[in-house]
């Protein structure tokens, strides 16, 4: 199709580079430098999407960000994306896109019958509707969801990678229309470290939308190219364009997302799609523009009705005619500028609807002059067309403004274009916590102090002259690198001159009014995406939504993808007339980022996969992998769970893991237990303070195990610390807690006993560590250790000596978490691998089985060994552990010493720990399992308390389990159910909770 | 995202830190002497300020060291930062609320 929209000359395109691309199956060509709603207009499409609620066709709105219509679901397959701004899409060749919320297609939609039942479909109409029953809701909100939303989201796997960076600067400035680039050029020629965002693939802003507009006597176009030339070579300065600073957070801390290849069209290559900035600003410059207001009236929103400002930034920047024939709608001066380029542009103009009676203005008078029919005290009050506006009603106003006579001419034409005025774009600002003030006289809201290190400056402060945009952003732009604490080397030239064509004066009409009464005119909307009518925010009203905030969340203004960018400041400028309050009373609603949606893929950045969190490995991981090994993430550590055999079920390889470690020998990595390495002289003083048992009396080369509380007495961690020297000591961990130990224990050290002189490192990754356990692991360490003596006179449990295994330099500590003779050999962690095949070639001969996490928890279980965060919860005292005998009575104080003694920690019906043998010995009690006294014959039933670890123990031949069970010691012998979910009661009684060697003869031998 | 000012390390973005709650609460001297209600004062109550806070923060993935802030808790304005064992700076507390 050819491009009979696009005009022969002008426009910042590239007519020599046409791009091919495709909107609802259908084939276009289009030139750089177009957005794919330019290309379209190009084409004369102006329909590009059905509305949310009522399906009325709608076209395009805008030229930017704020667009509320031309919503489009942009790519295919994993590419697509929802709900993408046709106004801010730029071209690329090859291109696919089609519409939303149309079924079956954009022209016929069998949803529009919606905009037909609109009567009953009034705001709040799902709330009221779908209420009752309760038990109702589900189907009603699989309907619902059907019928509302706008695009779909994709249903593959993103493709495409993204990137997060940092930065600092002396300067931000946020956006790079004339204000941006004064502030930039002001800020960077006085040496401060500047970034300059801007949302838009180039430099300017609205100076494209303009025509004729010069800059210190040069057009505005080379003024553009020369600061952007200037800032380039200027080593400071970095210039992120089609970057959108969409949040504004503490302490100057911006976050931009740059499209960095969206633009390409899939030949991203190495490049990220898009990526983060995390930017931290000494000072910001926001120059963030302003949005154009549409007007309120009868059916203002059928295709080919659009801003003002837009239809000269079509015409102008991207050289396209968006319709024949024009009427102008206007309160203010843009009306007029809009109308004399569009006339210049060879477009129709019929008539230039004007609110004010008496228009007056540079624009108006330069309209008048040209010829142009101006129709004062006027307004549309009411449109046709189905697909595209045809035909407009105009009226001539009371001399109040308040009511429409009779009605008058009707107008032909294909395009409406509308200015109510303009919103600065305060979002930024807002975000920053800046309180934002009503300025009457501009009749919208512009910011008032500044909370953080910011300025405002041009239109989103509310100065709307291009000499004073420049004029203020020069200033804000030296003012800012002054702050910043840059000492200018430099004399900075003079601000930039140009002529001030403001928008001023206006006439406010916040609802055009209507000839008929209200109801029976067409629909008026507020807000375009959300199909907020006036009827909708009068009906709020009458039903008691009062506040603006809960106008908002009635009827959904201001809501959805465009956060009411165009709706809003109508919407409280009616609300405000209806109620007959002062729009400052009435207040705005919150600005929350993003400005514009940001894809989630740039939040996950290279964080995905393999990359979300660190996986650690310890140094025998490879010999693991190779032996078949099933792992489980314990904290980041992959440790290995069961070493299955062929054709070996978890069950069977965990039952003979098990049987080995018990009968003849097993190894197992233990690595991956927290290793702190403890010096200083009051290192005993120390871990007397931070564990519940005795330290001082600890001999060197010995160990102890030691039970480690809160400061509420609640157990947080257990292990075994050993007496290395002196004023040396090495602190075991459990693996998941080894970080949180040490910051715990720096913590104490720093804030509460300074005094003491100890030392702490983490060592848990310099030292692998083997465990070997069973009947037959002297034997084995004892052919290893060369002539280290072994015997328990020399190396009694819970001891340790420093010595050689298999030629190895090794710290080996006799201690057992499986109630078997047990050694625990350190060695460096690059030898941790040599030391493990040295360990099972010489066990062969014993059968040597390596076993995994799962075989561990189920030897130290039969031996009623807890395990923190199993059988503990955060709540839990050593007390109810039954492990009052490593809590010292005789230390004066250890942290969690005095909360013992609340009177809650002393109740005997707390929980605790018990072991359970269910009736029939098959039978593997589920943990998690709740216990109940008596049979199950009516609820609630008092729960008792829970399981907390389970097995089927190959040693005893039947199942153990752990439980936490109120008042639980003094139940020994008492029989309880355990009610499952499957309906099924199982039987057990209470016992101690050790199973196994309760004299612990193995282990000492 | 804040930047706190390490007394050790300089100005640093939020992430490098953990919170560690209200500064200057001092562990009893003898925690057995005391009653359980003044004990679980100490364990936990924590004043929830509207103003200026005196908090402590860990430098966790820099120096490790622990130091104290005040700041203020509506603006999450940084007013100082100083020493854990320090006294806290002269500020005036009234005018900032």
């Amino acid at each position: 199709m050819t491009q009979s929209f696009r005009l022969p000359e002008g426009g910042l395109i590239d007519r020599g580079r046409r791009l091919g691309f495709r909107f609802d199956g259908r084939d276009y060509m289009g030139c750089a430098g177009d957005t794919l709603a330019s290309a379209l207009l190009a084409n004369g499409v102006h329909l590009v999407g059905r509305s949310y609620k009522y399906h009325r066709p709608r076209g395009i709105l805008s030229a930017g960000a704020e667009e509320p219509n031309a919503l489009i679901q942009l790519g295919e397959g994993a590419r697509v994306e929802p709900n993408q701004r046709a106004t801010q899409i730029e071209l690329f060749d090859g291109l696919r896109a089609s519409s939303q919320n149309r079924w079956p297609s954009l022209n016929f939609d069998i949803g529009a019958v919606n905009n037909r039942l609109s009567r009953f479909l009034p705001a709040g109409f799902y709330y009221k509707t779908f209420m009752w029953p309760a038990s109702f809701w589900m189907k009603y909100e699989y309907i619902v969801r059907h019928a509302a939303g706008l695009g779909e989201a994709p249903r593959e796997r993103d493709p495409d990678h993204y990137d997060k960076t940092f930065a600092y600067c002396d300067v931000l400035v946020v956006g790079a229309g004339a204000t941006g680039l004064a502030a930039a050029l002001a800020a960077g020629r006085s040496g401060a470290r500047v970034i300059l965002a801007e949302q838009d693939s180039v430099l300017g802003g609205s100076l494209w939308s303009g025509s004729g507009e010069t800059i210190d006597g040069e057009p505005a176009s080379d003024w553009i190219a020369a600061a952007r030339t200037e800032l380039e070579a200027m080593e400071e300065v970095t210039i992120l364009t089609r970057t959108l600073a969409y949040g504004y957070f503490d302490h100057n801390f911006m976050a931009l997302v740059e499209r960095v290849t969206d633009h390409l069209g899939g030949e991203a290559g190495a490049l990220p799609r898009q990526r983060l900035w995390k930017l931290r600003a000494k000072q910001v410059v926001l120059a963030t523009g302003a949005i154009e207001r549409p007007l309120v009236f009868a059916d203002n929103d059928r295709p080919g009705i659009m801003l003002a400002d837009a239809c000269r930034t079509y015409v102008n920047r991207y050289a396209v005619r968006p319709g024949k024939r024009a009427v102008v709608f206007t309160n203010n001066e843009s009306g007029h500028l809009a109308a004399l380029d569009m006339a210049a542009a060879g477009i129709e103009v019929a008539a230039i609807v004007d609110l004010r009676e008496d228009p007056m203005g540079p624009a108006s008078e330069r309209a008048e002059a040209a010829g142009l029919r101006v129709v004062p005290g006027s307004a549309v009050i009411g449109t046709r067309g189905d697909r595209r506006v045809r035909q407009v009603q105009i009226a001539r106003l009371n001399a109040e403004g308040t009511q429409a006579l009779a009605a008058g001419e009707t107008l032909d034409c294909d395009l409406l274009a509308m200015s109510g005025g303009w919103n600065p774009s305060l979002h930024l600002f807002s975000q920053s916590r800046g309180k934002v003030r009503f300025d009457a006289g501009l009749g919208c809201f512009v910011p008032g102090a500044s909370a953080q290190a910011e300025r405002s400056a041009g239109a989103c402060n509310g100065t709307f002259g291009l000499n004073d945009c420049l004029a203020q952003g020069f200033a804000a732009g030296q003012q800012a690198a002054k702050d910043s604490g840059v000492k200018s080397g430099r004399k900075s030239a003079a601000a930039p001159r140009a002529q001030n064509h403001d928008f001023l004066p206006a006439r406010w009409c916040w609802e055009v009014p209507s000839d008929k009464p209200a109801g029976r005119a067409g629909k008026a909307f507020v807000d375009f995406q959300n199909d907020v009518t006036v009827n909708d925010l009068k009906l709020a009203l009458r039903e008691g939504y009062e506040s603006i905030e809960h106008v908002k969340r009635y009827t959904a203004t201001g809501m959805g993808t465009d956060q009411g960018k165009t709706g809003n400041v109508n919407a409280i400028g009616i609300v405000a007339q209806i109620q007959g309050r002062e729009i400052p009373d009435v207040g705005v609603t919150t600005f929350r980022p993003p400005y514009t949606p940001v894809t989630f893929g740039v939040f996950a950045g290279r964080d995905v996969d393999g990359l979300l969190d660190p996986a650690r490995k310890t140094p025998i991981h490879p010999w693991h992998e190779q032996a078949g090994a099933v792992f489980e993430d314990v904290g980041q550590w992959k440790r290995p769970w069961y070493f299955p055999k062929a054709g070996e079920t978890m069950h069977q390889a965990v039952n003979r893991e098990v049987k080995a470690a018990r009968d003849s020998l097993g190894i197992m990595d233990a690595t991956t237990l927290g290793k702190i390495d403890i010096q200083g002289k009051d290192a005993a003083e120390f871990l007397n303070r931070v564990y519940t048992n005795a330290w001082a009396k600890l001999a060197v080369g010995r160990c102890r195990y030691g039970l480690m509380l809160n400061e509420a007495g609640m157990v947080m961690d257990d292990g075994v610390t050993s007496r290395l020297g002196d004023a040396h000591y090495l602190m075991t961990t459990t693996t998941g807690n080894a970080a949180p130990v040490l910051a715990h224990l720096e913590e104490y050290l720093q804030t509460e006993w300074p005094d003491l002189d100890v030392h702490m490192t983490s060592v848990t990754d310099q030292f692998a560590t083997v465990t070997i356990a069973g009947p037959n692991a002297r034997a084995l360490l004892a052919e290893l250790a060369g002539d280290m003596d072994l015997s328990s006179e020399s190396l009694p449990h819970m001891s340790i000596r420093d010595g050689r295994v298999a030629g190895i330099e090794a710290r080996i500590a006799r201690i057992s978490f499986t109630g078997e003779m047990s050694y625990e050999i350190n060695v460096p962690a690059s030898c941790g691998l040599a030391l493990w095949q040295a360990l099972m070639t010489a066990g062969a001969k014993y059968g040597i089985t390596p076993y995994g996490t799962e075989a561990m928890h189920v030897l130290r279980a039969e031996k009623g060994f807890i395990i923190v965060g199993q059988e503990t919860d955060g709540s839990v005292t050593p007390i109810d552990l039954g492990m009052d005998w490593i809590v010292s009575k005789k230390k004066k104080d250890f942290i969690g010493k005095r909360s013992l003694t609340r009177p809650d920690m002393i109740k005997t019906d707390r929980k605790q720990l018990v072991g359970l043998l269910t009736d029939d010995p098959k039978e593997v009690l589920p943990e998690g399992a709740h216990l109940v006294e008596g049979a199950v014959s009516q609820t609630p039933v008092p729960m008792l308390g829970h399981v907390t670890s389970s097995y089927e123990s190959p040693n005893l031949g039947r199942s153990i389990a752990l439980a936490m069970i109120k008042g639980g010691r003094a139940r020994m012998g008492q029989s309880l159910q355990a009610p499952l979910a499957n309906g099924k009661t199982v039987a057990c009684t209470v016992t101690g909770p050790v199973f196994l060697d309760p004299e612990g003869t193995r282990l000492n031998d | 995202m804040l930047v706190i000012p390490c007394p050790h390390c300089g100005p640093r973005c939020e992430i490098e830190f953990s919170y560690g709650g209200q500064a200057h609460i001092t562990r009893p001297e003898d925690p057995a002497a005391i009653d359980d209600e003044t004990w679980a004062d100490y364990v936990f109550m924590r004043d929830n300020t509207k103003g200026v806070f005196l908090e402590r923060w860990v430098h966790a993935h820099g120096c490790r060291q622990w130091f104290n802030v005040a700041r203020h808790t509506v603006t999450y304005e940084i007013l100082a930062s100083y020493e854990t064992g320090a006294k806290p700076p002269k500020l005036d507390f009234e005018t900032q609320v």
